[in-house]
C-alpha cells in the first residue's frame, strides 16, 4: 500500500509537467481548432530566451515576467506573419505549416544555445517538500502553478468580456463577426496566451527535464495525450488529463511485470487511445452535435 | 435549342480532347523519363531514385486514405515498418524469394490495417490523429520487444541480402531494383486510379465529403472506412517490403515518427487526393533535405521549414495546383496554334 501511496504521489509530480503543457495545447486548440505541433519548440524556444536573461544577470522573477511578455508578443507575430495568410488554406496544409515552425525553431535554437544539456534554476529550491522524498519543493510548487493558472484561465474565459468575446470567435466566427467581435484579433490573442503559457510550462519543466532544443519532444506528446483524455474543450480536463496520464504512466511501470521504461509510453499510448474508443470526445469534453 | 446543343457539343468535346491529350502527354512524357533517367547515371544516384519511388508509393498509400476517404493518419510508418519486417522476415528465415514477399506483406499489413481501422472507425480529426500518432511512436519499441528478437534481430535490425537482375540481364543491381520498383509503383498506381474510380472509391469519397448524407444514402460507413484503412496499410507495406529490399537493412529506429511525419508532408507538397502528386511529394521529402544540409549544415533544420513554408504559401494546394495551372497554360497555347 506505501509503495502504491508514493508511487501515486511520484505521479502526481511528473503529471503536473504534463498539465502545464496540456493547457497551452488546450489554449491554443480553443482559439485555432488545431493540435499546434511545435507548441513544444514555442516553448523550449522561450525557456531559453529566459535562460540567456538569467545569465545576463537578470532576477529570476523579472526574467519571468520579461519571456512572458516577448512570448506572448511572440505568439502574436507567428499567427500574424504565418498562419494569418493560410487562413483560407486547407487543414492539412496548416499541419504542414506547424511541421516547418517546429523544423525552424528547433534547428534555430540549437545553432544558438548548441545541443549540450543546460542547468536551468527553480524558484522554489529543491528540497523535498513536507519532509517526503518523493515530491520536492519544486514539483509541488510546480503542482501549485499549475492549479493558480488554470483557475485564472477559468475567471478570464467566464468573468471577462474578451474571454467571452474569444469564446464567441472560437464556437461560431461569422455570427461572432456579426456582433462585433474581431475574431482576427482573437485568433491572435489565442496564439499569444497559449505562448504564454508554453512558456510558463517551458520554465517550470526545464529544472526537471534540463534545458535543450531536443526537451519538449516526449513531453509535448504526453500533454497532447493528457489534453485528449481530458477533453480538448476543458482545460480542466487537461489539468486532470495529465495528472492521471502521469499516475497511470508510474503505475505502469511498477505494477505490471516486464514493462520496463521502454514500453512505458506505447503503454500510456494504448490506455487514451483505449479511453478515446469508449468515450470519443474526451473524460470533460463537450460532445459536437453535428447538422447534416 | 438545337443550334445551341450543335454549337456547344463540339466545343465541349474538343475541349474534353484537349484536356485528355494534354494529360496523356504529360502522362507519356514522365514515364519515359522515368525509363530512361538510369540508364545516364551513377548507381548512388540510381538507388536515391529507387527510395524516392518506394516513398511515392507509401505517399500514394495514404492519398488513398486521406484523400479517397477523408481519414487521416500519422500511423503509415508502422504499417511501413510491418511491411519491411515481414519481408525481411521471409527472406532472411524461410528463403523466400523477394518477388514472393511482396504480396505477403501486403496481406499480412492488409489484416493489421483493417484490425487498426475497427477502433479507428469511433475517431474523427484530431482524435485520429492522436491514435495514429500512438501507432506510430509504439511500433519502433515493439520491434525492440526481446520475445520477438530471434525474429526480428532485436534493436540489431536484420541484413537483407540484395537481389540479382534475373535472365543473367547485364544491368545492375540497383539498376534491376530500380525497375523492379519503376513496374510495382505502376501497379499500384493502375490499381489507385481504378480503385478511385470503382463503386467503393465512390463510396469511399461520399464518406470524404459528407459522412452523414452517405450513410443516408445507404453507404456502409464501418466496411468502407476500415476497408480503406486495409487498403492504405497493404500498399504502405509493400512500399515498406521494397524499401527493405532496396536498403538492404531493417532496425526499428529506421521507422520512427520521423517517417510518418515524412509521408504526411508528402502527401501536402504533392497535393492530398491527386495520386500523381504522390512522385512530386515524394521528390520533396527525399531531395529537399540534402538541398538544405548544402546551404546551411547547422541550420539545414531551419532552410527545410522555409522552403516548406514558401511551398505553401504559394501553392498551398501543392503540385496539384502546379499541374492545373500548366494545363490551363498548355491549353491556351493548344488554342492559340
Amino acid at each position: 500500500m506505501e509503495l502504491f501511496v508514493n508511487q501515486v504521489l511520484a505521479g502526481i509530480a511528473t503529471g503536473a509537467i504534463y498539465a502545464c503543457m496540456a493547457l497551452a495545447v488546450v489554449m491554443i486548440y480553443q482559439a485555432i481548432d488545431h493540435l499546434n505541433f511545435a507548441q513544444g519548440e514555442m516553448a523550449m524556444f522561450s525557456t531559453f530566451i529566459a535562460w540567456q536573461l538569467i545569465q545576463w544577470g537578470v532576477p529570476y522573477w523579472i526574467a519571468f515576467v520579461l519571456t512572458l511578455a516577448i512570448s506572448f508578443a511572440g505568439g502574436i507575430i507567428i499567427e500574424r506573419l504565418l498562419f494569418k495568410p493560410l487562413a483560407h488554406a486547407p487543414i492539412l496544409t496548416h499541419v504542414a505549416g506547424f511541421i516547418a515552425l517546429f523544423a525552424i525553431i528547433n534547428s534555430v535554437a540549437g545553432l544558438t544555445w548548441d545541443f549540450t544539456i543546460k542547468q536551468f534554476p527553480s524558484p522554489f529550491g529543491s528540497r523535498p517538500f513536507l519532509g517526503s522524498q518523493l515530491i520536492s519543493t519544486h514539483q509541488a510548487g510546480m503542482i501549485g502553478v499549475t492549479l493558480v493558472l488554470l483557475l485564472m484561465l477559468y475567471g478570464f474565459f467566464r468573468f471577462t468580456r474578451i474571454g467571452l468575446a474569444m469564446r464567441a470567435a472560437a464556437s461560431l466566427p461569422e455570427s461572432a463577426r456579426l456582433v462585433g467581435i474581431n475574431v482576427g484579433w482573437m485568433i491572435a490573442l489565442g496564439w499569444g496566451m497559449a505562448s504564454a503559457i508554453g512558456a510558463i510550462a517551458g520554465m517550470l519543466i526545464a529544472p526537471v527535464v534540463f534545458l535543450e532544443p531536443n526537451m519538449m519532444g516526449g513531453i509535448l506528446l504526453y500533454g497532447f495525450a493528457s489534453a485528449v483524455l481530458g477533453g480538448l474543450s476543458s482545460p480542466f480536463g487537461a489539468v486532470i488529463g495529465g495528472f492521471l496520464v502521469g499516475i497511470f504512466e508510474n503505475l505502469v511501470g511498477t505494477y505490471i511485470p516486464g514493462v520496463g521504461n521502454e514500453l512505458k509510453l506505447p503503454i500510456a499510448l494504448a490506455l487514451i487511445v483505449t479511453v478515446l474508443v469508449v468515450k470519443p470526445n474526451g473524460l470533460f469534453g463537450r460532445t459536437v452535435v453535428q447538422r447534416v | 435549342m438545337s443550334t445551341i446543343q450543335e454549337t456547344v457539343a463540339p466545343a465541349a468535346a474538343a475541349r474534353v480532347t484537349i484536356r485528355r491529350s494534354v494529360s496523356t502527354i504529360a502522362q507519356i512524357v514522365v514515364l519515359l523519363l522515368l525509363l530512361a533517367t538510369p540508364l545516364f547515371v551513377k548507381n548512388f544516384v540510381i538507388f536515391q531514385l529507387t527510395m524516392w519511388l518506394v516513398y511515392a508509393i507509401a505517399i500514394m498509400a495514404l492519398n488513398l486514405l486521406t484523400g479517397g476517404s477523408g481519414q487521416f493518419s500519422l500511423g503509415q510508418s508502422a504499417f511501413y515498418a510491418l511491411g519491411a519486417y515481414t519481408s525481411a522476415i521471409l527472406m532472411e528465415h524461410a528463403d523466400v524469394n523477394y518477388v514472393l514477399t511482396l504480396p505477403a506483406s501486403a496481406l499480412v499489413c492488409f489484416v493489421a490495417g483493417v484490425l487498426f481501422g475497427l477502433p479507428a472507425l469511433r475517431l474523427s480529426g484530431v482524435y485520429l490523429a492522436l491514435a495514429t500518432f500512438a501507432l506510430a511512436t509504439a511500433m519502433p519499441q515493439l520491434l525492440k520487444l526481446g520475445v520477438f528478437e530471434s525474429w526480428t534481430g532485436g534493436v540489431q535490425g536484420l541484413v537483407v541480402t540484395k537481389p540479382d537482375a534475373p535472365f543473367h540481364l547485364p544491368i545492375s543491381q540497383d539498376m534491376w531494383l530500380y525497375y523492379f520498383t519503376l513496374l510495382v509503383t505502376l501497379l499500384i498506381y493502375a490499381a489507385s486510379v481504378n480503385l478511385l474510380n470503382s463503386r467503393t472509391g465512390r463510396a469511399m469519397m461520399a464518406i470524404r465529403d459528407n459522412e452523414i448524407a452517405a450513410s443516408a444514402l445507404g453507404v456502409n460507413l464501418p466496411l468502407y472506412k476500415t476497408l480503406a484503412f486495409g487498403i492504405s496499410a497493404a500498399f504502405t507495406g509493400i512500399a515498406g517490403a521494397l524499401g527493405a529490399i532496396v536498403v538492404q537493412f531493417v532496425a526499428p529506429d529506421g521507422y520512427t515518427i520521423q517517417l510518418a511525419i515524412a509521408i504526411f508532408l508528402g502527401m501536402v507538397v504533392g497535393g492530398v487526393g491527386w495520386l500523381p502528386g504522390s512522385l512530386a511529394g515524394s521528390a520533396f521529402i527525399v531531395f529537399v533535405p540534402n538541398v538544405a544540409e548544402n546551404i546551411s549544415k547547422g541550420l539545414s533544420g531551419a532552410v527545410f521549414g522555409a522552403l516548406l513554408i514558401v511551398v505553401i504559401f504559394v501553392v498551398p494546394h501543392g503540385a496539384r495546383q502546379v499541374a492545373l495551372y500548366g494545363e490551363a497554360l498548355a491549353k491556351k497555347f493548344l488554342k492559340n496554334n
